[in-house]
């Protein structure tokens, strides 16, 4: 081991927004080795979420969003070449082009990948999408602009609700189809997906829950496809929008904890070893990483945001760099956010972990308010539609774990509906669609984070 | 130039939307589009939105490949 | 908790001109208990929760004891002073013609007006051996740029200042007797909410592209709109805020930068930074340095139990100099980073004229800044302005 932390060889698997706020944060704490950047895309850092929005409402274009840098990362970079495999007894990372890389310390930041249509032929036809990457964007924003007769979106979570909003902004007709009883519920449960589902139709959406799509149809070209309920919907593009895959598969033989949940770490970021002991020379951030949280019972969260990706690699970067007792603990509260039919949605907490909600403040029908969920009489999590500038209020009380419902008094409170239902949050394996919060259990144990058969 | 906005964030007070109308804009009542790739004749108000941002949430910068790539 | 002065204090004429160590001792006390019942606090933390806060209401009217000298029953209150959701509709129209998401390009397109008025203030002065910045430049300037905006002739200028000195004076946080400035400040609001209509009532059916014409001529898709009532109160508010508070903005970044010799010669050689200084004078030397709130239920604020009603007076300018969140914060550093300062307030009452006044500000002090080479202070401190709440010199001359 080199005594200096600020010396020796760092290597970053995942060439992302948690990558790369990494390897600055990396330089900004005086680190001076060599630093690798290994991404299999062949593209530099761009930022994601503008693709579902900005991307194919035609306002910019996909290779605009390569993410500007606080710094120079002053990083050697390896783009387009997978990681295959990991021997954290040798010190190495292996790549798809048969080279490996030495390190003495590794983050772990491979993030996500959209999940594919099972049936690969189907897939495969021309015209159907699924939206991750820039590649993927810029395939699909070219057939938007072309006016395509209708698009089937296939899964009604953010990504595919955001997809049908772009659609319809355009003016382009659009059919979403969902496993669950409406949109967003498995992010947001039962009252919140009235609301979504409500806005989608006034939007024009021909939105279609409680159904799954059977087969995809097409010679070549994607043509339509047939629903469980016995209809046919003929559209010319197809999205399936039916969640992420954390990109974990080159660690199945590494000893690391690592599963369809992500690689298990401890609040330090460090990853969790197969027998749930923890290394200190392997880190995980971002998408890929999943991690114990105090305010929700110590369980392990896996989460698909933004903030936490880069919150979380700088915590990690400042761990690989510092000795244990200048460590510290990644305990940011969870904060994503949506914009979809006008609307800008910000959730604070974990809504999923909730057995009631309370709308503290706004309406329903003015499409403006803040919903509260709570978990045994005490405040989980908080979203805001188009009320973000009180959200950080409700932070403060999930993180003060503050009493639910919380205290009366906000000035535009409506008091009949200040009354606690319940929060309704469906189990995942019935949507199309997964949350992009998820608490996964106490154990960083890899048996239980097993692939489940979707 | 690109920019970021960290729209965790963002609480949309729009100041950047007043500054720089060209390249920010207002989705709806609360929600903020920006195009990240800026064009050089609004690098100025830009930076004016950065600097005015009330919660600091905006990033500019040089992108990984206009430097040592 | 034992009654403190620091309100009568900070108040006080006499410290008019530094208030800051009288900042600095409100936020060792945390919250400070007034001998009027009120309670003041100065911590940057604190202050944002409260502002953040949805139980924290802006309107005199949630008083628990309503004070009698001041009596706000059956009045009109402007956006400023409402709580949502009636604030959000009343600034939602208000915001129709001059911001996003209706006219994004409002404030943009007033850049090269405001940079000829600039210049014309600025070419009347030439040659002279000495100016009052206030009277000369930092007056003039956001006065005709709102008169443009709104649609008031400038030429009726001594009219509508007189109501506003009035109106502002009887708005100002002074402990003690008030109702004579009071009652006098509502005979001004009167008459000037009046005056406003009847300009705006002018242009209904002929629209000239002000803002006073956008109110009263177009119709709010939802078929709302301001009431006649309602047009009065936000046009008075609109036009006493831009002219009183872009004054104090523009005349402490002379002020500031005059004492500053370093940093005013850093900003000839890097004018780029202007933006970034323009943000440290609203830090360190805010137009506004403090406003009024009323908790509509106890609230617990630094180990003291607020109770409900009680007037709360949250210092701004001194979160804005909060050791515990800004680093060095005496300082004047126009290139300082993570400048999240509340200059302008934050949460859903964040300054509506906010990027008006910074572009003044930076076109001002653009201009100003090559200027400025040879000049300095004659009267350091110079004279205040009496109000505590809208605090900046009232006269800052300068010698070439």
């Amino acid at each position: 081991m080199p005594g200096d932390l600020r010396e020796g060889r760092i290597v970053i698997i995942g060439a992302s927004l948690a990558g790369l706020r990494a390897a600055e944060t990396l330089r900004e704490e005086g680190f001076t080795g060599p630093l690798t950047m290994v991404g299999d895309e062949p593209h530099p850092p761009y930022d994601r979420p503008p693709l579902s929005k900005q991307v194919l409402l035609g306002k910019a274009s996909a290779s605009a969003t390569e993410l500007p840098t606080r710094r120079d990362p002053e990083a050697q970079w390896r783009l387009g070449v997978r990681a295959t495999g990991l021997d954290p007894v040798g010190k190495r990372v292996l790549l798809a082009d048969g080279d490996s890389l030495p390190y003495d310390r590794l983050l772990i930041a491979t993030g996500t990948r959209a999940r594919p249509w099972p049936n690969p032929e189907e897939a495969a036809l021309d015209g159907v999408f699924t939206l991750r990457t820039s590649d993927d964007a810029d395939g699909l924003a070219e057939r938007l602009a072309a006016g395509p007769r209708r698009v089937l979106v296939i899964g009604a979570g953010f990504t595919g609700s955001e997809i049908a909003s772009a659609c319809r902004e355009r003016g382009i007709e659009v059919t979403v189809a969902e496993r669950g009883p409406a949109p967003l519920v498995g992010a947001l449960g039962g009252t919140l997906a009235k609301l979504a589902a409500g806005l989608q139709r006034a939007h024009g959406v021909d939105l279609r829950c409680g159904v799954t799509v059977t087969a995809l149809h097409g010679n070549g070209r994607f043509t339509g496809a047939d629903l469980s309920d016995g209809s046919h919907i003929d559209a010319d593009v197809c999205v399936v929008a039916m969640g992420a895959v954390r990109n974990t598969e080159w660690l199945a033989d590494s000893g690391l904890a690592a599963g369809a949940r992500g690689v298990a770490c401890d609040a330090g970021c460090r990853a969790f070893n197969m027998y749930g002991i923890v290394t200190d020379d392997i880190f995980v951030a971002g998408d890929a990483a999943r991690f114990p949280h105090p305010l929700f019972e110590y369980q392990m969260l896996s989460l698909e945001h933004w903030g936490n990706a880069v919150a979380q690699a700088e915590v990690a970067a400042h761990n690989m760099v510092n000795p244990g007792p200048l460590r510290r603990p990644h305990l940011a509260v969870p904060v994503f956010w949506s914009s979809q039919f006008g609307l800008n949605i910000k959730s604070v907490g974990v809504p999923t972990f909730s057995d009631q909600v309370v709308i503290a403040q706004g309406s329903l029908d003015e499409r403006r308010l803040v919903m509260v969920y709570g978990y045994r009489g005490r405040v989980t999590a908080a979203v805001t539609v188009n009320m973000a500038k009180w959200l950080e209020y409700y932070e403060r009380l999930i993180e003060t774990a503050a009493p639910f419902p919380p205290a009366p008094g906000a000035a535009d409170r409506a008091t009949a509906a200040a009354v606690p239902v319940p929060s309704d949050v469906p189990d995942p394996k019935v949507l199309s669609h997964g949350p992009t919060v998820a608490l996964t259990g106490y154990l960083p144990d890899r048996r239980l984070t097993m692939v489940r058969p979707v | 130039m690109r920019i970021v906005v960290d729209l965790t964030r963002c609480q949309g007070y729009a100041q950047c939307v007043f500054l720089a109308p060209e390249v920010f804009e207002l989705h709806g009542e609360d929600a903020l589009l920006y195009d990240p790739a800026v064009p050089d004749d609004q690098l100025d108000r830009v930076r004016q939105a950065a600097a005015a941002c009330p919660v600091q949430a905006i990033l500019v910068g040089e992108e990984v490949s206009a430097g040592a790539r | 908790m034992t009654a403190d002065t620091l309100l009568e204090r900070i108040t006080d004429y006499a410290n008019r001109p530094n208030p800051y160590p009288l900042y600095a001792e409100l936020r060792a006390a945390g919250v400070a208990r007034q001998t009027d019942g009120s309670y003041l606090l100065g911590t940057y933390h604190d202050i944002v929760a409260l502002l953040h806060d949805p139980r924290i209401s802006a309107d005199p009217r949630s008083r628990s004891v309503p004070r009698g000298d001041r009596s706000e029953e059956g009045l009109h209150l402007p956006f400023l002073r409402l709580d949502d959701p009636e604030h959000h509709r009343l600034r939602t129209l208000a915001m129709r013609p001059f911001g996003p998401p209706h006219s994004p390009g409002r404030v943009d397109a007033m850049r090269g007006e405001i940079a000829r008025i600039t210049e014309e203030l600025l070419e009347a002065l030439q040659g002279r051996k000495q100016i009052d910045v206030v009277d000369d430049f930092a007056y003039p300037l956001p006065v005709t740029v709102i008169c443009r905006l709104l649609g008031v002739p400038r030429e009726d200028e001594p009219l509508f200042r007189a109501w506003s000195d009035v109106i502002v004076d009887s708005a100002d946080v002074r402990p003690g007797e008030a109702t004579e400035r009071v009652r006098a400040g509502q005979q001004a609001h009167a008459e000037m909410g009046q005056y406003l209509v009847d300009l705006a009532e002018r242009r209904r059916g002929q629209p000239t592209g002000d803002m006073l014409s956008a109110f009263i001529n177009e119709p709010d898709p939802a078929g709302q709109r301001l009431t006649g009532e309602e047009l009065a109160v936000t046009a008075v508010l609109l036009l006493i805020a831009g002219h009183e508070t872009t004054v104090n903005l523009i005349t402490n970044g002379v002020l500031t930068l005059l004492r500053h010799p370093d940093q005013l010669d850093r900003l000839r050689r890097e004018p780029d930074l202007l933006p970034r200084a323009v943000e440290e004078l609203l830090r360190y030397e805010p137009p506004v340095h403090m406003r009024e709130r009323f908790p509509l239920a106890d609230v617990d604020v630094a180990g003291t139990t607020i109770p409900k009603g009680t007037p709360m007076v949250l210092v701004l300018a001194s979160a804005n100099r909060d050791p515990k969140r800004f680093r060095d914060p005496d300082r004047f550093d126009p290139a300082r980073p993570d400048n999240e300062h509340v200059g302008f307030g934050s949460g859903i009452h964040l300054c509506y004229g906010a990027p008006l006044a910074r572009v003044e500000a930076q076109i001002a002090l653009r201009a100003l800044i090559p200027r400025l080479g040879t000049a300095r202070l004659v009267q350091d401190p110079p004279p205040y302005r009496r109000n505590a709440m809208l605090r900046g010199p009232r006269h800052l001359p300068i010698e070439f």
